[in-house]
């Protein structure tokens, strides 16, 4: 497959330096700002912005010696799970023809499975880089809220998303993770635990004696295909040497509602910056300030972009707070105590990244709410800051299937030791 | 689910506070979907009280000059700006 779907804009920034990712072709999403290079997040909205500076993580990429080559494609804002939202138009996954590659990091993991990079930067607020990773047969991992810097990540819900890596094996995106990892004084989220990391040197497929957590609520609706490949790695597990046990989670079956409430409301606030003043389409709109605003953004954002905008400020606006937002938080609350007690038995959780096979292209788009019930099994790691993983678990009728395995908080190095386990 | 599409008139009025025009088709589409996803976002009300345990802490830095973006940086993206300013639709 052609590199023509996978990225917005094509671009060599070369990586001259020594460092540990010399020689390493790097993808990075469209929502993580590049100096001097545009950056469109997926949108309308921003198709001619151009960053006066670096994220983080992009120093960090360039410190460590790499090569970008593109500005990988991704759903508006964040806002999908099957890359079919952006402005750009869609990508296909280079693993199954016809098939959406996931959503939002779409555009990265394809990048990855057709071999346009060897590493890719994707972001996940509530499944983005694991969801993609999945149907695209390659590893992401979602780490630890605080671990990465989000300074210069485009925010859409700065509580709940975090950057993090794709590859294609375990050790490559654990070298990736090593090299953006850590505190950044200019995002005060950022925490001490990151600081001098090895997750590379944790990948020896040593799982003897590991406690494998299964939240029951996350296996048994998915499909069948997906159900037995779960079931095949566990037993791969335990044949070295792991053991499994049932866990249940009973906030889980909130955990979609409370994640979609926080995230929207996050959205809308994040979002009211766009009004065409600093950066944005030229307008030639004669009304005032409101109307000329409500204008630009009519015709700068997509539906889905809009959908979550009108819905967060819903779940924000005077009566409705309590009801919607209010509850949300209590939710997450309870899904944090939940995690908790599951590890408090267990050192890893494991269950089926999606608990679907990938969607075909133009499948899903019509029904919004089907979309977001596909999230079921990422979005409580994202309500619990915790860390996870999605590791390829073999296919289901010739389509890729992921296996997530979630730690402990600034538990990277046992997912990664675990996920190891996995590689032939 | 219920059928109750959630009246036009709070999409168009949800819309205004969101300043996002929308026209007449995506009005009612809108409202339609959105009866749907507030009930699902409706199960919340069986929550019960939970309790976030605080590990949060302020984190402080000096408060020192530094340098930031150029004004030319700054308005690089613009798509109007007048002596060094952003150029703004009228304010009435």
């Amino acid at each position: 497959m052609s590199g023509d779907s996978i990225f917005i804009t094509k671009e060599r920034i070369a990586g001259d330096r020594e460092g540990p990712l010399a020689g390493e072709r790097v993808a990075v999403k469209d929502n993580i700002s590049t100096e001097g290079v545009r950056t469109t997040c997926g949108s309308a909205m921003l198709s001619e912005y151009v960053p006066p500076y670096d994220a983080t993580v992009v120093e960090r990429l360039k410190d460590a010696g790499a090569e970008i080559v593109g500005k990988a494609n991704m759903d508006e804002f964040g806002m999908g799970s099957t890359t079919e939202t952006s402005h750009f138009g869609s990508t296909e996954n280079p693993a199954a023809e016809g098939h959406v590659p996931g959503g939002s990091s779409g555009g990265s993991a394809a990048a990855v499975a057709a071999g346009e990079a060897d590493l890719a930067l994707g972001t996940d607020t509530g499944g983005s880089i694991r969801n993609p990773a999945a149907f695209c047969g390659v590893v992401g991992i979602k780490p630890t809220y605080g671990l990465v810097s989000r300074y210069g990540l485009v925010a859409y819900a700065n509580s709940l998303e975090q950057i993090g890596p794709l590859a294609p094996t375990v050790e490559g995106a654990a070298r990736l993770l090593d090299a953006i990892a850590g505190p950044d004084e200019r995002d005060a989220t950022t925490r001490r635990e990151g600081a001098e990391t090895d997750y590379a040197g944790a990948v020896d497929g040593d799982v003897d004696g590991l406690s494998i957590g299964i939240p029951t609520e996350l296996v048994e609706g998915a499909h069948d295909g997906v159900r037995e490949r779960f079931w095949d790695a566990i037993d791969e597990l335990e044949s070295r040497g792991a053991s499994s046990h049932e866990v249940s989670l009973p906030s889980i079956e909130h955990a979609v509602a409370a994640y979609y409430v926080i995230a929207m409301s996050e959205a809308s606030s994040n979002l009211a910056r766009y009004d065409g003043v600093r950066y944005g389409p030229d307008t030639d709109s004669e009304g005032n300030w409101n109307e000329s605003f409500a204008d630009v953004r009519d015709r700068g954002f997509g539906d889905e972009v809009k959908r979550r905008i009108l819905l967060g400020t819903y779940a924000l606006s005077a009566g409705y707070h309590e009801k919607y937002y209010g509850k949300a938080q209590q939710a997450r609350a309870w899904v944090e105590q939940d995690f908790e007690e599951a590890f408090e038995e267990a050192d890893v959780l494991a269950s089926p990244t999606m608990p679907v096979p990938p969607f075909e292209l133009g499948e899903s788009l019509d029904d919004p709410l089907q979309m977001y019930l596909s999230d079921a099994n990422t979005v409580p790691v994202n309500l619990a800051n915790l860390p996870a993983i999605s590791v390829p678990a073999g296919t289901t009728d010739g389509l890729p299937v992921g296996f997530q395995l979630i730690g402990p908080k600034f538990g990277e190095k046992r997912i990664v030791r675990a996920a190891s386990a996995l590689e032939g | 689910m219920s059928d109750q599409s959630v009246p036009d008139e709070e999409v168009r009025h949800v819309a205004e506070l969101a300043r996002i025009g929308l026209d007449d088709e995506e009005v009612e589409e809108f409202s339609e979907q959105f009866s749907e996803i507030l009930s699902a976002f409706e199960t919340l009300d069986e929550v019960p009280e939970a309790e976030r345990d605080g590990d949060l802490e302020n984190v402080m830095r000096a408060d020192e000059v530094r340098e930031g973006l150029s004004q030319e940086e700054a308005l690089r993206n613009a798509p109007d700006s007048e002596d060094g300013y952003f150029k703004g639709p009228s304010v009435s």
